[in-house]
C-alpha cells in the first residue's frame, strides 16, 4: 500500500508539467529553424529556449520522475511506509526553489548557457546556483533510498531484496555518483567565475568534469525505463519475468561501467589523451551488455505472455500477445526506438566513426530518440501503471492511451529519423540559423521541415498525455487493488550477497572511475595557464 | 546465507567480478596506451614509456625554437560587463571638459554628416577601450594618436563617463530605406558571418560592442574596411577582421548604411 500517495504524486505532476512546457518549447525552436518560417532575426531567443529546453529536459524532469518513482518502488517493494518522509519532501521543496531560480534567470535572457554549461560562457549565477539545489535535493533521495533498503535488510536478514527496489537503488547510487563531476565542475570551477571571484576558467578541464556527468545521466534517466521493463511489464502483459538473477546483473553492470565512459563526449577536445580516448570508447562498447542482455530477457518475458495466452509456434506467441494493452504497446514501441538509437549510438561512441557525425544534427537525434523516445514512452507506461494507485481513480480512456502512444513513437521517428540523414549530410548543431537557400544547405531543407511536423506529432502525443491523466483524475473513485510487481518465473528464494547489496559494485565503480577519469583530471589540474577569460551571457553593454 | 562474506578471495562473485573488470580495464589501457600510439606509422617514440605518455596525453615542449615575435600590439584591455557602469558626477564633469578638445570633431549633437564617428551616449566601455587602444598604439589613428597620447587613464575613464552619460541624439539620416539586409539580420552563416544585429543592436547589444545605430555610415564603411585589410586590428581575438574579411563590398555598404539609416 502507498502511504506517501501525495508525494509521488507532486513529483509527478510537477514532473509532467514542466515536461508540457519545455515540450511546446522543443517544438518552436524546431518550427523557427526550419524553411517553413521567415527567421526570428535574434539568436538570443533562440538560445534561451533551448537553455529551458534543455535544462528541464535533461534535469529537472527525469529527476523528479526518478524520485517520485522510487519513492513508490520503496513503498511498494517493501510493503512498509517510507523511512524520511520529511526529508523527502524538503527535497521536493529543494527542487521545486532550484528550477524556479533557474528558470527565473534562462527566461530573462541571462543564462543562455544551454543545459551543458559551455564555459567559457558564464551565464547568472543564480542559474547554476538552482541547478545546484536540484541536485542537492535529488540527493536526499539518493540517502533515502539507501537508509530505505539498509534497515529493510537489517530487518529482514537473509532475505533477498526485492527487485524493484534493488534497481531502484542501482539508480540511486548511479545518479550519487554521476552527478559529482558537474557538481565539481559548477562549484570549483563556474560558480567562482558567475560571481565575480574570477574571470578566466580552465574550459577543457571543465568538459572532463561535465563527460563524468553527461553519460551517466543518460543512464540515470534510463533506470525507471528499465526499472518498468523488468518489474512492471511482464505482470501488465499477463506474463512472468523470465530471469530475476538476470536483471539484477543488468543494473549492477549498469552501474559499473554506465559512468566512467563519458570522454567518448570528447573526442574531438584536444585536452585529453587519445589513449584515454580509447579507453572510454571500449569501456563504451561495454554498456551495450546490460542493455543486449534486459532486450533478451524482456522478449523471453513476453514470450512466455504470448505462451500463456495460447500462442503456438516459433511466431504464434507474438500475435497472441495483448496488443490493445497500453503496455504492451509502450514496450514495443520503446524497444524499437532503443534499437535504432543503440544502433546509432554504435558509431557515436567508435573512436573513428565519430569524427563524420561528431558535433551535428546526428546526434541530437541520437538522444532524442532514446531519451524522448524509449526512455520517456516508458515514463508515460510508469504513469499509466501507476496513476489509479496514485488517485484511488481508474485510468479508463485505453483507446486514448494508445493514441497517445502511437502517436508519440510516430512523432518522435518522424522527428529524429531526418535529424540523423541531415546530421550525415554535415549539418551542425546548436546552430540558431540555417540559410537553407543556400545551395549547400538545400538538400537539408525538406528532411528538416519533415521533422517540424513529426513535432507537432509530439505535441499533441504530449496534451493527448495530459488529457488521458486529467480524465483520470476527473472519474469516479474507484479501488485499484493491491499493487504488485511482475513475479519471476523461479522467484528467488536465496540470492548470492554479490547480487543483494552494491558494496562490491560501488567500490568497482569508483575504481574504474579513477582509473579512467583520474589521470586526465590530474594533468589537467596540474597545467599551468590553461584557463580563457570568461564570456559573459546576457551582460548588457 | 547472510554469513556469507562477500571481500574473500574464497567468494567466486568477488574474484570473478574484481578480475574481469580489472582484466578489461587492463585490456582497455594496453590498446589505448600502448598499441594505438605504436599503430599511428607517423609517429616516432624513443620508448614504450615515450609512447604511453604521448597518448595519454602528457604535454610536452612542442618546439626547441623560440615562437616567432608578433610584430603588431594587442590590446590590453579586457572587457566586462560591469566596467565603467557608476560613473560619478565629478567623473562626467571632468569628461566634459576634456572632451571640449574633442568637440571639433566629435559634435556632440550628431546632425552633422560627418566621417568621424558621433559618441554621444556610446557605451563607456567602448569609449575607454578605443582612447586606451589609441594611446598604447594598438590602434592607429594620425589625429587620434597624439590626443590619446596625453589621457592618463582617469582622463579616459572620465572621457567615457561624459560620452556615455550624453543622451543619444538619434541622428537620422534618412536613406532610400532599403529595409533590413540580410548581412544584418542573419549574417552568413556558411562564411561564418553571425548577424550584425545580434551584437551591434537593431536585436540585441553585447557587452564590449559599440553601439551603432545613427552612426557615420563613412566611418562605418571605413572601418569595415580597415577591418577587412588588417590595418586595424585592435579588435577583441579578431573577431571583427574574420567577419570583415569575409564580407563582400556590397554587404559592407549594406550594413553601413543601414545603421546610419537606423534611429
Amino acid at each position: 500500500m502507498l502511504s506517501s500517495k501525495r508525494l509521488v504524486l507532486a513529483h509527478f505532476w510537477l514532473a509532467f508539467t514542466v515536461f508540457g512546457l519545455a515540450l511546446l518549447l522543443g517544438a518552436w525552436q524546431m518550427l523557427v529553424r526550419s524553411p517553413l518560417l521567415a527567421w526570428i532575426s535574434n539568436p538570443e531567443w533562440y538560445y534561451r529556449s533551448v537553455t529551458a529546453h534543455g535544462t528541464v529536459m535533461g534535469y529537472v524532469f527525469p529527476t523528479l520522475i526518478a524520485m517520485g518513482f522510487g519513492y513508490a518502488i520503496s513503498e511498494l517493494a517493501l510493503e512498509r511506509p517510507l523511512i524520511g518522509q520529511r526529508w523527502a519532501w524538503t527535497g521536493f521543496g529543494l527542487v521545486v526553489v532550484g528550477a524556479v531560480m533557474a528558470m527565473v534567470p534562462v527566461s530573462m535572457g541571462l543564462a543562455s548557457v544551454l543545459y551543458t554549461f559551455y564555459p567559457p560562457l558564464i551565464g547568472s549565477p543564480f542559474y547554476y546556483l538552482g541547478i545546484v539545489l536540484v541536485v542537492v535535493g535529488s540527493w536526499i533521495w539518493v540517502a533515502l533510498m539507501s537508509l530505505n533498503l539498509y534497515v529493510w535488510k537489517r530487518d529482514n536478514p537473509g532475505k533477498p531484496v526485492p527487485l524493484a527496489m534493488f534497481a531502484n537503488v542501482a539508480g540511486s547510487l548511479l545518479w550519487g555518483w554521476t552527478a559529482v563531476g558537474a557538481a565539481l565542475e559548477l562549484l570549483l570551477q563556474i560558480l567562482p567565475v558567475a560571481l565575480g571571484f574570477r574571470t578566466t576558467i580552465d574550459a577543457g578541464l571543465a568538459r572532463v568534469f561535465f563527460s563524468w556527468t553527461l553519460h551517466a545521466i543518460v543512464y540515470f534517466w534510463l533506470m525507471p525505463a528499465y526499472i518498468a521493463y523488468y518489474t512492471i511489464i511482464p505482470r501488465a502483459i499477463g506474463g512472468k519475468l523470465y530471469s530475476d538473477s538476470m536483471a539484477r546483473i543488468s543494473f549492477i553492470l549498469f552501474l559499473v561501467v554506465a559512468m566512467p565512459i563519458g570522454i567518448h563526449h570528447l573526442f574531438t577536445d584536444p585536452q585529453v589523451g587519445a589513449g584515454f580516448k580509447f579507453m572510454h570508447s571500449a569501456l563504451t562498447a561495454l554498456v551495450a551488455l546490460p542493455t543486449l542482455l534486459t532486450v533478451f530477457t524482456i522478449c523471453a518475458s513476453a514470450e512466455i505472455a504470448g505462451r500463456l495466452r495460447g500462442g503456438k509456434g516459433p511466431f504464434g506467441w507474438v500475435a497472441a500477445l495483448p496488443w490493445r494493452n497500453p503496455m504492451m504497446l509502450a514496450v514495443t514501441f520503446s524497444f524499437v526506438m532503443l534499437g535504432f538509437g543503440g544502433a546509432g549510438g554504435l558509431i557515436n561512441m567508435s573512436f573513428q566513426l565519430d569524427a563524420s557525425i561528431h558535433n551535428t544534427q546526428w546526434v541530437t537525434g541520437h538522444f532524442h530518440l532514446i531519451f524522448g523516445g524509449a526512455i520517456v514512452i516508458m515514463y508515460f507506461a510508469i504513469a499509466y501503471d501507476l496513476w489509479p494507485h496514485l488517485t484511488g481513480r481508474a485510468l479508463t480512456s485505453l483507446g486514448l492511451m494508445r493514441a497517445q502512444l502511437w502517436l508519440w513513437f510516430v512523432g518522435m521517428i518522424v522527428t529524429t529519423f531526418p535529424w540523423h540523414y541531415v546530421g550525415i549530410l554535415g549539418m551542425p548543431r546548436r546552430m540558431a540559423f540555417y540559410d537553407f537557400t543556400n545551395t549547400a544547405l538545400a538538400p537539408e531543407a525538406l528532411p528538416v521541415t519533415i521533422s517540424v511536423f513529426g513535432g507537432f506529432l509530439l505535441v499533441i502525443s504530449g496534451a493527448l498525455f495530459f488529457v488521458v491523466l486529467i480524465k483520470g483524475q476527473l472519474a469516479p473513485k474507484a479501488e485499484a487493488g493491491v499493487y504488485r510487481f511482475s513475479i519471476a518465473i523461479h522467484p528467488p528464494t536465496s540470492v548470492p550477497v554479490a547480487l543483494n547489496g552494491y558494496s562490491l559494485w560501488l567500490v568497482l565503480m569508483i575504481g574504474l572511475t579513477v582509473v579512467n577519469y583520474g589521470f586526465p583530471i590530474a594533468q589537467l589540474l596540474a597545467l599551468k595557464n590553461t584557463s580563457v577569460p570568461a564570456v559573459y551571457v546576457g551582460a548588457q553593454p | 546465507m547472510s554469513s556469507e562474506r562477500l571481500f574473500t578471495l574464497s567468494n567466486r562473485w568477488f574474484t570473478t567480478a574484481l578480475g574481469l573488470t580489472a582484466g578489461f580495464a587492463a585490456a582497455a589501457a594496453l590498446g589505448g596506451l600502448v598499441l594505438l600510439p605504436y599503430a599511428q606509422p607517423n609517429l616516432k617514440f624513443s620508448g614504450i614509456w615515450d609512447a604511453i605518455c604521448s597518448a595519454a596525453g602528457v604535454s610536452r615542449e612542442a618546439a626547441t625554437v623560440a615562437p616567432s615575435a608578433v610584430e603588431a600590439k594587442t590590446s590590453a584591455v579586457v572587457m566586462t560587463s560591469r566596467m565603467l557602469n557608476h560613473p560619478s558626477a565629478a567623473s562626467i564633469g571632468h569628461g566634459g571638459t576634456l572632451a571640449l578638445q574633442c568637440a571639433i570633431c566629435h559634435s556632440g549633437d550628431n546632425v552633422t554628416r560627418s566621417e568621424f564617428p558621433y559618441l554621444a551616449g556610446q557605451y563607456a566601455a567602448v569609449i575607454y577601450k578605443e582612447l586606451h587602444d589609441f594611446k598604447a598604439g594598438v590602434r592607429v589613428n594620425a589625429i587620434m594618436g597624439p590626443f590619446a597620447a596625453a589621457l592618463t587613464e582617469q582622463d579616459m575613464i572620465d572621457l567615457a563617463a561624459y560620452y556615455s552619460y550624453l543622451p543619444r541624439v538619434p541622428a537620422y539620416h534618412p536613406g532610400p530605406g532599403a529595409g533590413e539586409p540580410a548581412i544584418v539580420l542573419s549574417g552568413a552563416p556558411l562564411r561564418n558571418i553571425p548577424p550584425c544585429a545580434s551584437c551591434h543592436g537593431a536585436a540585441d547589444n553585447k557587452a564590449g560592442s559599440p553601439r551603432l545605430e545613427g552612426q557615420s555610415p563613412v566611418y562605418l564603411k571605413t572601418q569595415l574596411q580597415a577591418f577587412a585589410s588588417a590595418a586595424r586590428r585592435n579588435d577583441i581575438s579578431e573577431q571583427m577582421r574574420n567577419i570583415a574579411r569575409r564580407m563582400t563590398p556590397a554587404e559592407i555598404d549594406q550594413a553601413a548604411s543601414f545603421y546610419a539609416e537606423r534611429p
